[in-house]
Formats: C-alpha cells, structure tokens, sequence
C-alpha cells in the first residue's frame, strides 16, 4: 500500500458521555434515550461509537444539525475534552501504533502542538485577543519548540501574509480586526506548525458572504497547495459541497450516514439526511 | 475481450421517508461495453436514463445488481461496493461525468477550473496551463471570458466550459447526461468534433442525448429506455 491509501487519522468507536449515567441508560437498548439523553439520570450520550478514517490531502466533511455531536466531536480529538471511550491513532505518530487517547497529558500536548491545528468557531477559543497577531503565531511556534525569535518572526510574518493580513497590521492584536480577519489570522496561526491535519469547527458560521467567501478560497487554496489533510464540521451544505469529497452525518451524537458528498446531496438514504437535504434553499 | 463495463441486472428506486413512498426508478437492467464503444441512451424525460449514469458514478447508491468497471489501477471492480476512496480516485483519474448543469467553484475562472482538473491528476502546472488554453481555445471560448467567473456566462458558454473540463482529462470512460442540450449547432459541431477526437483515441462513451440527430451519426450502439426499462436495441 502506498502512503495515500493510508489513513492519516484513524477514529475508532469514539464515546463521549456527560454524566455518570444509571442502569436505565447503561444497558443499551435501542429505545432507552430520548434523542441522546437519558430520561431517568440526565447523563448525555453526546457521541456513541463513532468510526472514521482521515486520508492524506482530503477533506472529510461532518454535517448535522446543532446538538448532534460535531462540536464535541471535533473538541474530543483536539484534546478539549476528555473522551468517554474509543480509539485514535495518527499515522505520523509513533507509526501509528499508539491510541492518543490513552497518552499522558504532556504526549496529547505535544500531538496537539506538532500533529494537529484547529480553527474554533469562535475566535476567543483560538486566539489571545490582546496580544499581537503574530505573537499569537508565536505562541504556538514556541510550544511546538521554536525559540529563535528571528525565525518566528519570519514565519508568522510569512504566514500572516498569506492569509491576506497586511503587513502593517500584523502587530496588532486580533480584538482589534474584523471577524474575517481574525478568522484568517486562527488559520495562520493553526498552520504555524505545518501540522498534516487541520479541524476547522464551523469557521465560515456567522461571517457574512463575501467575508464567508474569502475564508473558504483560502481554505480551498491552503488544501491544494499544502496538500494537508482537514475534518471541516458545518451545518452549512453548501460548504461541504465546496470543500469536502465525502462526509458524515451525524444525529443525536450518532452516524446515521457516511458517503460522496455529491451523493449524500442527490441521494440522501437516511430519513433525516433527506430532511437536510431539503431544507436546502 | 473483457467489456470495459458491465451492468448486471441494476435497480434502483428511491425511499421518501417523507412521503412514506418508494419510487422505482431503473429496474433490472443489464448491458455491456467494450472499450471504445460509444453507446446512446434515449427515452422520455423520467424513464431512468440520468438514474443509470448517476449510479455508475455513484452519485446514486443501487439498491440491486452490479456495476463492473475494468480500471487501469484497480482491475475489474465493482463500481456499486467500491470504497468512497477508490471511487474518487477513478473520479479524477479516469471517469468523467458531464451534465447540462454547470456544477461550477464560485470564484474561480473558467481557466482556473480546466487547470484544476488536469492537476487534480497529479500533472504538472506547466503542463495543466497548456493543456487548459488548448482547450479553452478548441471550444472558442472568447479569450476575455478565461479569466473570468464562469457564474456570469451564458448556458451555451457554461456548457462547454464543463465540457471541456471533463474532456481535458482523457478518461477512459466518459459519462455524457443531455451535454447538448442547449447549444447552439456551432458549439455542439465543437463537442461533436472533440466526441470524434476522443473516440480516436479509445474513450469509452455513453450517453444521453434529446438530440436525435446528433446522436446516430456517432453511436455504435443505441437504447431507448422506457419507464425503467430498456424497450428496444439499435
């Protein structure tokens, strides 16, 4: 096999739940939650057994409605949460051999820091907003080892161009930009470390269109020339039609399909994927 | 010789969950295709023709039957359980699929949009800018449009815009759904000529045309589908 054909990423019966739960919910029966909660403790089962693999250079979109579990998802393999159960292995660490979830906090540090990136939906999750812009790129270089400043400085500066911030401005601090910008200066700063997977969590919601715009030709454009691979989390079908060749769908912490994205659009098999679907305006 | 393509017995129909109703669309069909074959598929609007090209692309999931494709990488695979993985492999690399709907990249150029489809194969820059200009200029697509977005163009200009993106790529197997379907006679002897050129060298066609005309003069081979059925073979 060659190195395409193997995942980079490799998720497996990944579990999430809130709350110890009680004998009604621990026994598994199909009926027992009420969407993903438990009726008689109040435990949420926000992800259940979810499986996946992430190639090189693609893009794996995961749609679904609010409350289905991307977000939590997403924050499970950044190490934002502690997951429940399941398994994650990434290719160019320790050969893959090693579930991440079961690593010491210091190791998911440092996966965090030179494995991965990840653009929050809200930039006051991804960035300091007082400090300068390129200081906020620093930070992540020195915690991925960097130390020499001129070096950073160099990168950040490269970086920061590259996703269109003008040089002049690149000492400014994020509160300061607009929310394209600051979008622009998390995805920078995600890329700092040349990391082979990028999470980006709903980044386009809430911009309006043409700032919208502007942030997935970036994305598109960094996908191409990076070759990076990237997990895109939207409620948006548009956006994962632009972006992503084959997606999830997720449902009370659930998948209830996985597919092409052309045919989760045009032949969408679950009843609530085809709900989604035309919902479409 | 082993057909390029073989359909066993395909059927298809689409569950509404909303409407509580199932509609069958394709029913049982079974054809074969050798290599450089160019087969024509014809019917009423609604009698299954678009159904069978979508589920050889899989755009579609079938509900029965087989799709054998010979692929240069893969051998002979089954194009119905082939991993997603696989099939967008053989979507950039060797089966093209063009519709009369121009499913267009906002903010690209319509140069911009061939060149990707020729690096998509992992060709080079240079390569791709070459190659896109010579088919931008085939399809006499006006100079000034290339550096344009193609969401501004006419049908006609948009259509073989899609064309020649999906020609530029020279794949073994082409997917042809209504391409002409709003051209005027000078761009669809353009499609017609590059149909001509690709056949020489050995793409494997098979399409749907409304135009009857356009049609006949080019297939080996010809069936007219009516509500799912394949009625009759020319």
């Amino acid at each position: 096999m060659n190195e395409q054909d193997t995942p980079i990423l490799s998720i497996n019966n990944l579990s999430k739940q809130f709350g110890p739960g009680c004998a009604h919910c621990r026994t598994g029966e199909a009926d027992r939650l009420i969407k993903n909660y438990c009726p008689k403790c109040g435990a949420v089962y926000a992800c259940q057994q979810i499986s996946f693999d992430l190639y090189p250079g693609e893009v794996f979109g995961i749609v679904g409605e609010s409350g289905s579990g991307k977000s939590t998802l997403m924050q499970c393999l950044y190490f934002d949460q502690e997951v429940s159960g399941g398994e994650a292995y990434i290719r160019t660490y320790k050969n893959g051999k090693v579930n991440l979830f079961g690593e010491s906090s210091q190791q998911k540090r440092y996966i965090r820091n030179h494995q991965m990136g990840k653009v929050y939906q809200n930039p006051i999750l991804g960035l300091r907003m007082g400090f300068s812009s390129i200081g906020n790129i620093a930070e992540k270089l020195i915690a991925a080892g960097s130390r020499d400043v001129g070096s950073m400085e160099a990168r950040g500066r490269e970086l920061l161009e590259h996703v269109n911030i003008p040089s002049r401005r690149m000492k400014e601090p994020p509160k300061n930009f607009s929310g394209g910008m600051q979008q622009r200066v998390q995805i920078a700063k995600a890329l700092s470390n040349n990391p082979p997977i990028l999470l980006l969590d709903e980044v386009t919601t809430g911009l309006d269109l043409s700032v919208q715009a502007s942030v997935l030709d970036l994305i598109k454009q960094l996908q191409r020339e990076l070759n990076i691979s990237i997990i895109i989390v939207s409620h948006d079908l548009g956006v994962i039609r632009m972006l992503a060749d084959r997606t999830m769908v997720m449902l009370d912490g659930k998948v209830i399909e996985y597919g092409l994205t052309d045919q989760i659009l045009e032949d969408p098999q679950h009843r609530y994927t085809q709900q989604l679907v035309h919902s479409l305006l | 010789m082993e057909p390029i393509l073989r359909i066993e017995n395909l059927s298809k129909s689409f569950t509404l969950h909303n409407l509580k109703k199932q509609i069958k669309a394709v029913d049982a069909i079974n054809f074969e295709m050798q290599e450089g074959e160019f087969v024509g598929i014809t019917g009423k609007s609604g009698s299954g023709k678009s159904t069978i090209l979508k589920s050889i692309y899989r755009t579609y999931v079938i509900n029965e039957g087989n799709i054998w494709y010979l692929s240069k990488k893969f051998g002979r695979i089954n194009l119905a359980e082939a991993s997603e993985r696989e099939i967008v492999y053989l979507r950039k690399q060797e089966i093209g699929y063009v519709s009369q709907f121009l499913n267009v990249m906002p903010r690209t150029t319509a140069r911009e949009l061939v060149e990707q489809a020729i690096v998509e194969m992992g060709n080079t820059n240079f390569l791709a800018e070459r190659e896109a200009e010579k088919m931008l200029s085939h399809f006499e697509l006006d100079e000034e449009l290339w550096d344009s977005y193609p969401a501004t163009f006419s049908g006609g200009e948009k259509l073989r815009l899609n064309i020649a993106r999906a020609m530029v790529k020279r794949p073994r197997l082409l997917l042809l759904d209504e391409p002409t379907a709003s051209l005027d006679h000078a761009s669809k002897r353009k499609v017609r000529e590059l149909m001509e050129q690709l056949m020489r060298e050995g793409t494997t066609m098979l399409g749907i045309f409304h135009d009857l005309e356009f049609m006949k003069n080019l297939c080996h081979r010809e069936y007219n589908m009516n509500a799912g059925h394949f009625a009759s073979v020319r």
